[in-house]
């Protein structure tokens, strides 16, 4: 026992991302203690900021360099960095090392961070091989967020995780994996779009039977929760971790109270 | 055709509000996307045949002038004519040309969406002819004076009402005065006003699936077997294709056609698998006296040179917008221009330029569903991020989502900045926000709250909580 003390804990830099950061703190909370659980050391680097994502949906890729840089440097010094978010981790991952194509060494840098950011159930599933230790009486379903289920491959993860949950009851929704329509500056460009798909998965969700949707984004979630809300349905929402982390007093997502 | 691209948003807007287009879009949308998921789980080597398509597009694309040549050289051989269009322009004389000199007062069309790019009815038209669309999809739609919002199943959009409604109305000068409500009469009645035109046509265009190089044959799949009539009774044969269209020999067609029909339609292989090739020959009692293939470039050969090449692997099968929910909420032809969708979004600022088109790429998720599904592999989503880094660099956005852009860069630029900002935004929003957990309305949010509520912070922003409990 005693050797096993010596060994200093990996590292993990926590990158909570913009939504969790200003909307939904509880989230960045459950995805730390699942990683302390883990036996991990957690840092929240006071640093971080957007990703840049927004920017480079959109073009613009300039201002994305520069932010790239930035958050690279932020978390140049953990051994992983991970995510309750599987589009902000395909940023880093993905798109990054793409932004620096004419400037090797920053790509270097960039790759060398794309090699250990992970979104957290797929860290938890595939690097840490945790043991959840949580219970939530409820009828579960899930929506695969694009980015992580086509750029990051995660589908399989939240579901093994939520596996070991005691007492919870999971069944698919139709078209689980179709956008909900969120899609970042979408939204905003393109809100009535972006509403209608909404809808679509929203009916989805209600004619599943369950009384609880889950998913690793905060985004999708917001959205598809905005429009439950409107609609009065008594489906509730959480961000995964919520409920791996067993965070039982958290109130759902868009319900008053804290 | 008038492009409309630049006029997305208000297009997508009347589209979400057309209760017959609504009804239309869903009825169709499950049949394609379960189809084609049945058609391709069905055969093991699904993901080994898209590889196999991936290497031979990409070995004719780094060959293609050669392939070309050849498929020109073959068709002479066999007593046709290839003729080379470079520009739309060039595609509607060459085959106006053609019809005048051999006197055609009536054409009959099978589905082509190289016409629909070439506007050849129009000119056609103008030019006395008489145009029969021999598609049902494309008859019906030409009925409606639209144009097709699908590249394989042109009125996608239509209800089967509205198709009870135009026979009802243009059928009564062929005789036909009865409501035609269900499918397969409504098949029937079409037949029969299409035998007509069939057999009084002089000419008949059709489009083409592929182009053989080393055999000279054009690849028509049909479900309907009109192509066939459309291309065999005529005495004249145009062929309307682009240059992308070539494949090597008939070695690799059995490739394409495996997965053309399964990612169409979701059919092992299409009803109908024509090839034609050349004229009637002297011994021969039937078939067309000419026979001429029309290739068009439009853009092409500059895609060719640089990021885009990859789409020019495009077969057409339409998989990309069966499976896109944009398309699916907004229907085709909110898009604006001829090729609708995600390989529409890619193609028609290629096309027509980026100024007419820049709403495009942007209205897409990157969802990435498209390249999923898509035959022959093209990085759809990669492809339309491209186009927005020159949309944005070449000034094409507009100015308020240029200054948030600059505004969010600049705060995430700057951590005190960002950090100041996003605690002064978490509290606020959770102070307003708290006693009913989310928003109905709010200040420059107003088209997300149209239709959902925007839930709200739950106090305080994470970074600076964690390190107050720390």
């Amino acid at each position: 026992m005693a050797s096993t003390e010596k060994v200093p804990k990996k590292t993990v830099g926590l990158f909570a991302t913009c939504l969790v950061d200003i909307f939904r703190p509880e989230i960045g909370f459950a995805t730390a203690k699942l990683l302390e659980n883990a036996g991990y050391e957690v840092d929240v680097p006071k640093s971080q900021t957007c990703c840049g994502q927004p920017l480079i949906n959109s073009g613009s890729y300039e201002g994305a360099r520069r932010i790239a840089k930035k958050i690279t440097n932020t978390f140049e010094s953990y051994d992983y960095v991970v995510a309750p978010s599987g589009s902000c981790i395909a940023v880093l991952k993905l798109h990054y090392p793409e932004l620096f194509q004419n400037n090797p060494e920053q790509q270097k840098k960039c790759k060398s961070l794309a090699s250990r950011v992970f979104e957290i159930t797929d860290f938890l599933e595939n690097v840490a091989s945790a043991k959840i230790t949580a219970a939530y009486d409820g009828h579960c379903t899930y929506h695969d967020s694009c980015s992580g289920l086509r750029e990051l491959g995660i589908q399989q993860q939240p579901r093994n995780l939520l596996a070991q949950v005691e007492g919870l009851k999971f069944n698919e929704s139709k078209d689980s994996r179709t956008c909900c329509g969120f899609g970042g500056t979408f939204c905003v460009k393109y809100p009535e779009i972006s509403s209608r798909m909404a809808q679509n998965k929203s009916d989805n969700i209600e004619q599943s039977g369950a009384d609880t949707l889950l998913g690793g984004d905060l985004g999708c979630l917001m959205n598809i929760a905005g429009t439950l809300r409107r609609r009065e349905s008594q489906v509730k929402v959480f961000h995964v971790t919520e409920i791996l982390a067993n965070h039982r007093t958290t109130k759902p997502i868009g319900v008053p109270g804290k | 055709m008038e492009i409309t691209s630049q006029h997305f948003k208000s297009n997508a807007r009347t589209a979400l509000r057309n209760q017959e287009l609504q009804s239309a879009m869903q009825i169709a949308h499950g049949g394609f996307v379960d189809k084609r998921a049945a058609a391709v789980n069905e055969i093991p080597e699904f993901e080994s045949l898209r590889n196999q398509a991936v290497e031979i597009k990409n070995h004719v694309l780094n060959n293609l002038d050669h392939y070309l040549e050849k498929y020109a050289h073959s068709v002479s051989e066999a007593g046709g004519q290839v003729h080379w269009a470079s520009t739309p322009e060039d595609a509607v004389n060459i085959i106006l040309q053609i019809c005048q000199q051999a006197e055609v007062k009536h054409v009959a069309k099978g589905k082509s969406m190289i016409g629909e790019e070439i506007d050849l009815n129009d000119a056609l038209e103008n030019h006395g002819m008489e145009v029969v669309e021999t598609d049902l999809g494309e008859y019906i739609i030409q009925l409606a004076n639209e144009h097709p919002s699908h590249i394989i199943a042109p009125a996608i959009h239509k209800t089967r009402n509205q198709i009870t409604e135009l026979f009802f109305e243009h059928h009564a000068k062929h005789g036909m005065t009865e409501c035609v409500e269900e499918v397969a009469t409504i098949v029937n009645e079409a037949r029969t006003v299409l035998r007509e035109a069939f057999v009084r046509a002089d000419a008949g265009i059709i489009g083409a699936n592929f182009l053989v190089a080393d055999a000279g044959a054009t690849v028509l799949v049909t479900n309907e077997g009109n192509g066939d009539l459309t291309s065999t009774l005529p005495k004249v044969q145009i062929v309307t294709a682009s240059i992308e269209k070539v494949i090597p020999s008939f070695q690799e067609l059995g490739v394409f056609l495996r997965l053309l029909g399964r990612s169409a339609t979701g059919q092992e292989m299409s009803s109908y698998t024509s090839l034609y090739s050349g004229s009637k020959r002297d011994d021969e009692q039937d078939g067309p006296e000419e026979f001429h293939v029309v290739l068009l470039d439009n853009g092409r050969s500059e895609m060719l040179k640089g990021e885009f090449r990859e789409m020019l692997r495009c077969i057409r099968c339409g998989a990309c917008m069966n499976h896109c929910p944009v398309y699916q909420s907004i229907g085709g032809h909110a898009y604006g221009w001829v090729y609708p969708g995600p390989m529409g979004s890619v193609w028609t600022p290629l096309l027509v330029g980026l100024q007419h088109a820049a709403n495009l790429p942007n209205a897409c998720t990157l969802n990435g569903r498209c390249e999923e599904v898509c035959p022959v592999n093209i990085p759809l989503p990669k492809l339309l991020r491209e186009l927005r880094r020159q949309i944005f660099e070449r000034g094409l956005i507009d100015r308020k989502s240029r200054l948030g852009l600059a505004l969010w860069g600049f705060m995430s630029e700057h951590p005190s900045i960002y950090r100041f900002t996003s605690r002064f935004w978490s509290r606020v929003l959770y102070i307003t926000g708290r006693s009913k957990g989310s928003f109905d309305w709010l200040p420059f949010a107003g088209g997300w709250t149209q239709e959902r509520s925007m839930p709200a912070p739950t106090g305080g922003d994470f970074v600076s909580k964690w390190h107050k409990r720390k």
